[in-house]
């Protein structure tokens, strides 16, 4: 086993695992701010106890998303040493200015709102959940900064053998980075609205606390809704950009073989990387790929052929994962909009069987979220920096094989564990009964 | 000029680190000795709830400006050390999950294990970071052809010494903090800790003043530019303090081993410049803050990044701390309405 794919192992494992935390933490704080927020408008109780509720599930999910970042923070340093030398001019910044602008602000206003129920005012109570979550939309945007440059570097030149920058503003500001941040951190919405509607179901199938829980998967229904129209609309918009700035990933992403003019998008297909081909090709609908990609129909797409083979990232898995989200986005859509309409029409608890589907449904979110980010980032392969680095070239030559071989059986270990308490512990507390009001009111 | 104020701004990033969660690092390691009980140790638990995570983000930050105005000294720094660092990082890890996961289950055998964790990886943290620095100070061995040493090769007599003088400063530094956030018995037990923990850490320090001055050359800096010598003057100063407040304010010692801390950080920092790590096979492979650094157009806009942003945070974390200054009562625990660990 040679270090660059010790290193690529060692990053898909640590930043999937960050990934699985961060998503919730994005979406259920805005969830718990408007809660809180409804309760110091209302006075109502109930509310109150639906905020203590969610929020400390949230925690519970916090301290993994938190402990997990540093490990990519280091990592960076540790295995990918050539690369961080590389665009270390670039890439640094975002990542500095993350932690300055968005994760003292999370830090620090969650210890405020953990502990300041007595010592702060209901409205300095409710304002510090809701900078707990902007700031973790911030950090959000920075990161994510960070990542778009690397997906398409702009804004630099090549100087002293690195990647030097003469705009931070046109990297900062490129619209594949708006669009990365928009998808990401509204994917992270739906994974929190189906998280609270999840469980809000499982509890109004048991019929208990109907009062509180209707209210909370009506709360979660709308922002759902909303989150998964975004991450649609959204959602085509990136790819258009993707089409535009990686026509590699594009290509593998639809594995399309040879370039057409007005090309066809097949619904049901399979991949055959052996033979550069696919192996069956059905439903067919005439241009639409060339529509999706370019809003164009008689757009020419580029198919991978038209790429040196060693500039192809790995087709099946990149098109696989994409024709998944993509899915799984639909499916969001149809299911919000039904929410939508039972609570409308006030025939939720009729439906049962939607219930337990919404219940079953709170993985899904999550997959779509992890599968995104195997298409960004094994369909930017064979490249780290797309154009200007391959991944061959980022890895620390100081770190010799077997010391990344016992720092993944470290990770694995340690990770497994945590993973598993982490899930243990959010089941038990999101099955628990919200605990009754007190006297006098709370705080 | 930029590269100077960021070596200077990279020196303070890890001074106040170590200002902040040192206490934390002081306080896990001490707790099973100065808490008997869950609920006294529930109690030295939560004089650090509100505030370790804030804390531990300005080692996010060091790293993150490190990464940002010296690229090349990141990419090196990280990769040499990466033992130490995965194992720093693994206890940072756990000791971020079991303030979290402590009190979630209801069980004697649950609660003693992160307790345990709690103790040992604040020790391990606390011991390497000094290790690592105290290297740092010596020199790594490294050239052209990369790094020459291993984990052991860290482990040297003043690596080891230098380990051993961070540990005592933040037990001391916890110990002062417990002396006057917790109460009762509690707070009597890091009194007698504080003051039995002080004379040791006078006797390492002045045994690392002196070993450092036959291990490196940080002394070098001071002899050239001898107004620097103020700030081990300080240093030396305020660690005398501590013990003479003890009488008096604990809160007071508490904030001279904050000085203390700080200045330590700095008279190793100021002996550095104007390498960041140097070379102990030879110094013209030293990293240093100009063959290091990133370009001025970045150092400049995370210039004004900084000038702007941190200003706000240190207000916003003063803030917190002055919200929850008092001392934590055994009553504040048992409160059902107000969210502890
Ligand atoms: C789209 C969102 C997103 C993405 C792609 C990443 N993160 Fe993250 N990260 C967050 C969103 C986030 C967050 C939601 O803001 C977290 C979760 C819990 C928390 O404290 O903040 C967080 C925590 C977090 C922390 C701990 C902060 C603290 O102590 O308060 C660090 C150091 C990182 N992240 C670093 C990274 C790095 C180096 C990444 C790149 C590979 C990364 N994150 C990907
Ligand atoms: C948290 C969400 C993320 C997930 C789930 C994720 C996932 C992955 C995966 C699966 C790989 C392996 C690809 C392969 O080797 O085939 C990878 C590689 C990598 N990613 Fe990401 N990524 C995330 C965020 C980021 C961000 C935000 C950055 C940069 C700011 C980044 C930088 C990298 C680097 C440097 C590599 C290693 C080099 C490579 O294999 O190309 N990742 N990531
Ligand atoms: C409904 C149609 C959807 C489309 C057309 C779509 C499109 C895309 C595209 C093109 C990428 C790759 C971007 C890149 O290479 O940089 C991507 C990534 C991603 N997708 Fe989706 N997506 C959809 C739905 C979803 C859903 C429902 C979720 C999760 C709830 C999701 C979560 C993600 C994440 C987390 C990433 C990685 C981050 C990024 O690159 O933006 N997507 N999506």
């Amino acid at each position: 086993m040679d270090t660059v794919l010790l290193a690529r192992w060692q990053f898909a494992m640590t930043a999937l695992f960050h990934f699985i935390f961060v998503p919730l933490t994005l979406g259920l704080s805005f969830l718990v701010a408007i809660m809180e927020t409804a309760y110091v408008r209302t006075g109502n109780e109930t509310y109150l106890r639906m905020t203590k509720f969610f929020g400390k599930l949230f925690l519970i999910n916090f301290a993994l998303g938190l402990v997990t970042g540093i490990t990519l923070e280091f990592e960076f340093g540790m295995n990918w040493a050539r690369y961080s030398k590389f665009v270390g001019d670039i890439f640094g910044a975002p990542l500095a200015i993350e932690a300055t602008m968005a994760f003292f602000l999370e830090s620090t206003f969650l210890g405020v709102w953990i502990f300041g129920w007595k010592k702060v005012s209901k409205k300095t109570h409710a304002l510090s959940i809701w900078l707990v979550a902007f700031g973790t939309n911030i950090s959000a945007l920075w990161i994510l900064i960070a990542n778009a440059w690397m997906q398409h570097p702009v804004g630099y030149v090549i100087r002293n053998g690195r990647a030097e920058f003469v705009n931070f503003w046109a990297a900062a500001l490129q619209p594949y980075a708006i669009l990365k941040f928009l998808h990401t951190v509204s994917a992270g919405y739906v994974v929190g609205s189906f998280f609270v509607m999840g469980i809000s179901a499982y509890h109004l199938l048991k019929n208990q606390e109907v009062d509180l829980f209707k209210k909370a998967f009506k709360i979660g229904a709308y922002f759902g809704l909303f989150a998964s129209l975004v991450v649609f609309i959204v959602g085509d918009l990136h790819a258009g950009e993707v089409a535009k700035t990686q026509p590699t990933k594009l290509a593998a992403m639809e594995s399309l073989w040879n370039t057409k003019k007005g090309a066809p998008m097949y619904l049901f297909l399979i991949p055959d990387e052996k033979h550069e081909r696919n192996a069956v090709e059905i439903f067919g609908i005439p241009k639409m790929l060339s529509v999706l990609a370019y809003h164009n129909p008689n757009a020419t797409v580029r198919g991978l052929k038209s790429f040196p083979k060693n500039d192809r990232p790995p087709v099946t898995i990149t098109f696989i994962s994409f024709r998944t989200m993509v899915a799984l986005g639909t499916l969001f859509v149809l299911l919000t909009l039904f929410a939508f309409y039972l609570i409308k029409k006030d025939k939720l608890l009729d439906k049962k069987w939607f219930l337990k589907l919404m219940l079953f449904a709170i993985p899904l979110p999550y997959l779509a979220c992890e599968l995104g980010w195997i298409v960004a980032e094994v369909g930017r392969q064979p490249w780290i920096v797309y154009g200007l680095l391959r991944t061959s070239q980022g890895t620390s030559t100081a770190v010799m094989p077997s010391q990344i071989i016992m720092t993944i059986i470290g990770f694995i270990f340690l990770y497994s564990i945590l993973g598993f308490i982490d899930i243990y512990l959010l089941i038990k507390y999101a099955k628990q009964v919200p605990e009754p009001a007190t006297k006098e009111g709370g705080y | 000029m930029l590269n100077t104020i960021w070596f200077a701004l990279w020196g303070l990033l890890w001074a106040v680190y170590f200002m902040l969660d040192g206490f934390d690092f002081g306080v896990g390691v001490l707790h099973p000795f100065i808490a008997k009980e869950d609920l006294e140790r529930r109690m030295v638990i939560n004089t650090i709830g509100p505030v370790w995570d804030g804390n531990e983000v300005w080692l996010i930050t060091a790293g993150g400006a490190t990464f940002a105005a010296f690229p090349t000294t990141y990419a090196y720094m990280f990769s040499y050390l990466y033992t130490p660092l995965f194992i720093i990082l693994a206890s940072l890890i756990l000791r971020g999950v079991s303030f979290e996961f402590r009190g979630k289950i209801e069980s004697e055998g649950w609660k003693k294990f992160w307790d345990f964790i709690i103790f040992l990886f604040s020790l391990i943290p606390a011991v390497l970071f000094g290790v690592a620095f105290g290297n740092i100070f010596m020199g790594l061995p490294f050239d052209t052809n990369g790094y020459h040493g291993t984990l052991f090769t860290l482990l040297n007599p003043y690596g080891l010494l230098t380990g051993v003088f961070f540990l005592l400063l933040f037990l001391e530094h916890g110990a002062l903090w417990l002396s006057f956030k917790a109460s009762n018995s509690v707070a009597e037990r890091a009194q007698a800790s504080a003051k039995k923990i002080w004379p040791l850490l006078l006797i390492v320090a002045v045994l690392f003043l002196a070993y450092t001055k036959f291990a490196t050359k940080l002394y070098n800096n001071y002899i050239s530019h001898p107004v620097w010598f103020i700030v081990p003057a300080i240093a030396v100063v305020s660690l005398l303090l501590i013990r003479a407040f003890m009488n008096s304010s604990y809160a007071k010692a508490f904030l001279s081993s904050c000085v203390t801390i700080v200045t330590v950080v700095f008279t190793g920092v100021i002996g550095l410049y104007p390498n960041l790590i140097p070379s102990s096979i030879n110094p013209a492979y030293n990293l240093t803050i100009f063959n290091s650094s990133s370009s001025q157009y970045t150092l400049k806009v995370m210039l004004i990044v900084a000038v702007i942003f941190v200003p706000i945070v240190i207000a916003y974390q003063l803030w917190a701390h002055m919200l929850f200054k008092g001392t934590i009562k055994k009553e504040d625990l048992e409160d059902k309405e107000v969210e502890t660990y």
